[in-house]
């Protein structure tokens, strides 16, 4: 059983980029840190695992300072027992897959043959035991991801860092994978950090968002709160996505009990449709023309971004829509009010869930 | 392969160009047939067998050997630093690494005399405290040949440090590899290929080491008479031996770069 991670990272680079990011994540819970390219996630990845020490701030694990420039502690990274599954794994590639996972046992001390023996049950767990004699090279990327994991998992670290795990993989296995991760990271019971610029990942994957933006912590919160509620205009364009859980059938996606048509017909069985607030309009009365998806609800919450209008509509199928101050206006859009709204079946996103 | 035989140009190639060519490989070509006219075939096994060929052969061996041995001793944790610490300074002691490639072996053999003869400034006191004289040794070969042939170990090793991801240490660090242990069992392994590569060329240097050696150790046969040294009192004295010995060296030259085809000089 492993203890909670509260860490205040402050890390100034060589490039002028600085970061200054406060975490906390219980054990058993999984944090998602969400940003894109250069918010200083990665910087983050490393300041936990001591590849680069904080210049500031401090960081505690399971009641073990790891790293606090104010008293003078730093912890190496050898001695931290932090899992990390790197972006693009980085599995040795002169050392078979069993190598691999046997690494970390090896380094603290267990011979090759106990080690080997508990990675090949670490591989097994993670259902890639015949993998064992490969080299990195000839196992594929989603391969390379459970192993990266294993790896990661084998010598029962404290924490676990994830650093883009899905971003390697092609959209098709991403879908799979990421179902996989899941369940292995359920298996895990201490603090898990993933590190994501993909909304989808961090909503299905995370119980909490940090989103990261120039190296500072935006907002946080659930994905329901970061997403009916976004603090930046930013943070509406990143996560403001509306993502719903449906079941794909003959021409379209039956989600509660609503049946949305959508473009793309190939899916079938579990899905996750996506549907971006700009996609869906608001009418005052039903309206008219190709067929499409269409249905009356009510306002239930209006807020304003800049020169931008976010509606949330009332359920059985709540969504966000964003139309602009002058629809705003030429609606009539209050709290309450009547509206209809619409998408069409193109702009509807399907992915197997 | 493929794409350099696809790159390969189709037209007929201007005959100005085509002669020049000729000429340039010539320039290489000319010394080694004179060389094969000059051989004594018949009784080569004889020759190659006499007493100064065998302990030219013996001291070459030794020499090139141990400069080897040092080199990677000394080369591969100064190519570690260079690679991967960032100090003030730095190109210029990159350029100092460089040096012996540029200068000529002579000038690097005197003053390697002056820092390590009897009256040198290092020298003098080795001398007199340890009754050790470089100059004229064995040991003096060893330490003017390590001097003209380790650049190309560090230069060969430190260029695929830096081609190393570091993200690879770091892994094995965060898996609790010590730095020792990340070193021995990721670093190296790694950059095994152009260890090797580095070693090899550092060793064929060394082989053909002349300047350096007979200005710091001198030409004593069998202390530090090596294959080259021999080769040049051979011009004088016993032709047959030094083109027998012309040719060992050009032999093991060939194999040495025959063997390093695909690692080093295919990228140049």
């Amino acid at each position: 059983m492993s203890g909670r991670l509260e860490a205040h990272l402050v890390v100034h680079r060589s490039d002028g980029f600085s970061l200054d990011a406060a975490l906390s994540i219980a054990p058993g819970q999984t944090v998602a840190l969400l940003g894109p390219n250069g918010a200083g996630k990665s910087t983050a990845v490393s300041a936990l695992a001591g590849i680069i020490p904080l210049a500031g701030g401090r960081i505690e694990l399971d009641r073990d300072v790891l790293d606090d420039p104010g008293a003078g502690r730093f912890v190496p990274p050898d001695q931290r027992s932090i899992g990390v599954v790197f972006q693009d794994y980085v599995l040795f590639p002169h050392l078979t897959v069993a190598d691999n996972v046997a690494f970390g046992l090896r380094s603290r001390g267990l011979s090759r043959s106990s080690a080997l023996a508990k990675a090949h049950d670490v591989l097994e767990q993670l259902g890639v035991k015949e993998l064992g004699g490969r080299k990195p090279r000839q196992i594929s990327g989603g391969e390379a991801q459970r192993v990266a994991l294993g790896r990661a998992l084998a010598t029962d670290p404290r924490l676990l860092l994830l650093d883009e795990p899905l971003s390697a993989l092609d959209a098709t296995t991403r879908a799979e994978l990421r179902r996989v991760l899941a369940d292995h990271l359920s298996r895990f019971d201490g603090p898990r950090l993933l590190i994501t610029h993909d909304p989808t990942e961090a909503f299905l994957l995370a119980d909490e968002i940090y989103v990261v933006e120039h190296g500072t912590v935006t907002q946080s919160g659930t994905a329901e709160d970061i997403r009916l509620r976004p603090r930046t205009s930013y943070v509406a364009d990143l996560v403001g996505v509306n993502l719903v859980e449906g079941v794909a059938g003959a021409g379209g996606v039956d989600v509660a009990g609503h049946e949305l048509r959508v473009g793309d017909t190939h899916a079938a069985g579990p899905v996750l449709a996506t549907i971006h607030p700009r996609a869906i309009s608001l009418h005052r009365h039903e309206p008219e023309g190709s067929p499409r998806n269409a249905w009356p609800t009510r306002v239930r919450l209006l807020e304003h971004y800049g020169d931008r209008v976010r509606v949330l509509t009332e359920g059985p199928l709540p969504l966000i829509a964003e139309v602009t101050p002058a629809a705003e206006s030429a609606l009539d859009l209050t709290v309450g009010s009547a509206v209809w709204v619409s998408i069409k079946a193109t702009e509807i996103g399907v992915e197997a869930r | 392969m493929t794409t350099r035989r696809s790159r390969r140009i189709v037209r007929r190639p201007p005959a100005p160009v085509v002669l020049l060519a000729a000429a340039g490989l010539a320039v290489f070509v000319v010394p080694l047939i004179g060389l094969l006219a000059r051989a004594p075939w018949g009784d080569l096994s004889t020759v190659l067998a006499g007493d100064t060929v065998v302990d030219a052969l013996r001291l070459s061996l030794i020499s090139s050997v141990g400069a080897t041995a040092v080199s990677a001793v000394l080369g591969v944790p100064l190519a570690w630093v260079l690679a991967r610490v960032d100090f003030r300074g730095k190109s210029v002691v990159r350029g100092l690494v460089l040096l012996p490639l540029v200068i000529p072996p002579v000038v690097g053999g005197a003053a390697l005399l002056f820092a390590l003869g009897r009256r040198g400034v290092i020298g003098e006191v080795l001398y007199e405290s340890t009754g050790l004289l470089l100059p004229f040794s064995t040991w003096g070969v060893v330490v003017a040949v390590t001097f003209v042939a380790m650049p190309f170990l560090v230069i060969t090793v430190e260029g695929a440090l830096r081609n190393l991801d570091p993200r690879f240490e770091a892994a094995a660090a965060s898996l609790g590899a010590s730095r020792w242990t990340v070193m021995r069992r990721v670093t190296l392994p790694m950059i095994a290929p152009s260890l090797a590569s580095g070693l090899v060329l550092t060793w064929a240097r060394a082989l053909g080491e002349f300047g350096a050696t007979v200005t710091f150790a001198g030409n004593l046969p069998g202390r530090t008479q090596t294959l080259p040294l021999a080769v040049f009192v051979g011009l004088e004295s016993d032709r047959d031996a030094a083109v027998a010995l012309s040719l060992v060296m050009v032999a093991i030259a060939l194999v040495v770069l025959v063997a390093l085809r695909d690692r080093w000089w295919r990228a140049l």
